[in-house]
């Protein structure tokens, strides 16, 4: 009852909703890039939220089932085939035992996460099953799938499962936007410090991705954000979505693998239900930013959450 | 609405002026500030004041991060009351949190047993000691000295799993920071600048003067408690040789 590695892929690491209560310790929140499409992968599959998601980077890996399953792809589309042929996304499809699961090549987006159903059988390291690769922990033996890995599954699927349509189309618009959209952000707690053309560089022009982005952060690319005056800042907790400003005044976007706390001052920070969008976002591409207020931010991740919780109780069973 | 007022904004308390500030940091979590300059006073409030919130269990709250002069709590907005239709999560919770907060005593987190943490100074595993000693314009038996001779706060932990911040040290032992870091910092280095120490607990990129290593494990995830030291502890750093290194290297190998 497991997954074979047949190909690995470019980056597959097993991704949860993070891990909590360690912050304190230094120790990284981590969790799936786009929680959206980990939480509906898990969803579309009967899965509780907090399972663990396959996420998938730019190219997938082949993934041998030795068994029967149930499974949603959700995310970025890089083209899933199952034994061969095209396989839908966003939708409950079933796997028969001994058929390849395998992507080809990118057609939008940069992140796909793969659930099955029953989820797959993982350890948890401080209360979850995100991996962190440069923690060297979590997941598939604290490390990214390699070849010849054998992934176990919690269950087996026992007959067909009817797929669920796009539960996705039940969120609100105006939480989806679209890829091209400015990506909201409230204002940071050292907003005030920068310069007025900073700020108005910050929301009046685009960012370009840059080459080093990761799991880690996003460098962002652009004008230069200046300081009104050199300041001296004590470390301190940063978030996913928080931009931090080093002294080249190029913007550093904190994503899922964050250091817990830092001493850059911060700009501004992502609103949560945007941050799918960038980490759908490949390096090269560009950004553009728009200000809301905290309200604003934490009206529409309220939203997002009443619809989760509606798609998650209409399906989950474990 | 008015896009430039609100991430910045304080909330208000009912008392005039209370000693810390409760600020937004994004729509996931908020910031309690306690003093704008890094002294050890408002650390010991911040990790006071931390310990009673982690304890309070608030609804919503993930994370509890004490840091220098602040306290970082993450919450889940949707798992906040609200008290009115009109709240939003961040001010829900900034009230319970002042409710907390009015109850934290300066002191209480002043009584801690002292962790001793041995360290082989100089040599291969402190080449920045000769350095840190001519900066400083001491010898280096001097730096070993200042560095070892009393117990002192752990004053957060971040940067990496299990990595303290330590201090604050002599006035004597405040070099600056390497002019250039190093991109592999070997697990267990102990670095100084600016009266401060860290401990490496593994393999890092660095730019603190490197003055010695421990033997210690300061992180293992398969470890029922994954991290040596947490925020408030106590440390002291107890000079041992090239030779005892070896010997609680090994024994901490055969233990496994």
């Amino acid at each position: 009852m497991n997954i074979e590695v047949i190909k690995p892929g470019a980056l597959s690491t097993f991704q949860d909703l993070g891990r909590s209560g360690y912050q304190h310790l230094g120790v990284p929140a981590n969790g799936a890039m786009d929680e959206r499409a980990h939480r509906l992968a898990n969803a579309l599959v009967g899965n509780a939220a907090a399972r663990a998601t396959l996420e998938v980077t730019l190219m997938g890996p082949s993934l041998l089932f030795h068994c029967a399953a149930v499974i949603a792809v959700t995310g970025a589309d890089l083209d899933p085939t199952v034994a061969g042929a095209p396989i839908a996304m966003n939708r409950a499809v079933t796997v028969a035992a001994g058929a390849v699961l395998s992507f080809g090549k990118r057609r939008s987006g940069l992140r796909a996460y793969l659930a099955v159903r029953g989820g797959f059988a993982l350890t948890e390291v401080m209360g979850s099953c995100s991996t962190f690769v440069r923690g060297g922990y979590g997941g598939a033996h604290g490390k990214p799938l390699r070849k010849g890995d054998l992934i176990g599954l919690r269950e087996a699927a026992t007959s067909a499962h009817r797929g669920r349509d796009l539960p996705e189309l039940a969120m609100p618009p105006e939480i989806l936007a679209t890829m091209g959209d400015p990506v909201r952000i409230v204002q940071g707690r050292e907003w005030d410090y920068f310069t007025p053309e900073a700020k108005r560089t910050l929301v009046g022009e685009t960012f370009r991705v840059g080459a080093q982005s990761d799991r880690m952060g996003y460098r962002l690319e652009g004008t230069p954000l200046k300081l009104a005056a050199p300041r001296e800042m004590p470390s301190e907790a940063v978030g996913f979505g928080t931009i931090q400003v080093p002294a080249d005044g190029q913007p550093i976007l904190l994503m899922a693998d964050r250091q817990t706390t830092g001493g850059y001052p911060k700009i501004a920070h992502v609103c949560s239900v945007d941050l799918p969008r960038l980490a759908q976002t490949i390096p090269g591409e560009f950004v553009s930013f728009a200000l809301v207020d905290l309200a604003q931010a934490q009206r529409l991740l309220l939203l997002q959450e009443r619809a989760f919780a509606a798609m998650e109780n209409a399906t989950c069973r474990n | 609405m008015n896009p430039h007022k609100d991430a910045s904004m304080p909330v208000e308390y009912a008392t005039a002026n209370p000693p810390w500030q409760i600020v937004p940091s994004g729509d996931r979590c908020l910031i309690i500030e306690f003093a704008a300059t890094a002294d050890l006073g408002a650390n010991r409030k911040a990790r006071a004041a931390a310990a009673k919130i982690s304890a309070a269990a608030l609804p919503g709250v993930t994370d509890v991060v004490p840091a220098l002069t602040t306290v970082g709590v993450h919450y889940r907005p949707c798992a906040v009351p609200l008290a009115a239709t009109k709240q939003i999560p961040f001010e829900a919770l900034a009230s319970l949190m002042e409710g907390v907060l009015h109850q934290v005593e300066p002191s209480s987190c002043a009584a801690s047993s002292v962790i001793e943490i041995p360290v082989c100074y100089g040599g291969e595993y402190g080449p920045d000691l000769e350095d840190v000693a001519a900066a400083c314009g001491l010898t280096p038996a001097q730096v070993i000295e200042l560095h070892s001779e009393a117990a002192i706060d752990v004053m957060m932990l971040g940067f990496a799993p299990g990595h303290p911040y330590v201090g604050r040290f002599d006035e004597r032992l405040a070099p600056p920071r390497r002019a250039t870091p190093r991109t592999a910092v070997a697990a267990g280095s102990i670095g100084l600048a600016n009266r401060q120490t860290v401990i490496y607990p593994m393999v890092l990129p660095g730019g603190w003067n490197l003055i010695g290593r421990t033997p210690l494990a300061l992180f293992d995830p398969d470890r029922e408690s994954p991290c040596l030291l947490a925020a408030g502890d106590r440390v002291r750093f107890v000079p041992i040789t090239v030779a005892q290194f070896a010997s609680i290297q090994a024994g901490a190998a055969g233990a496994q």
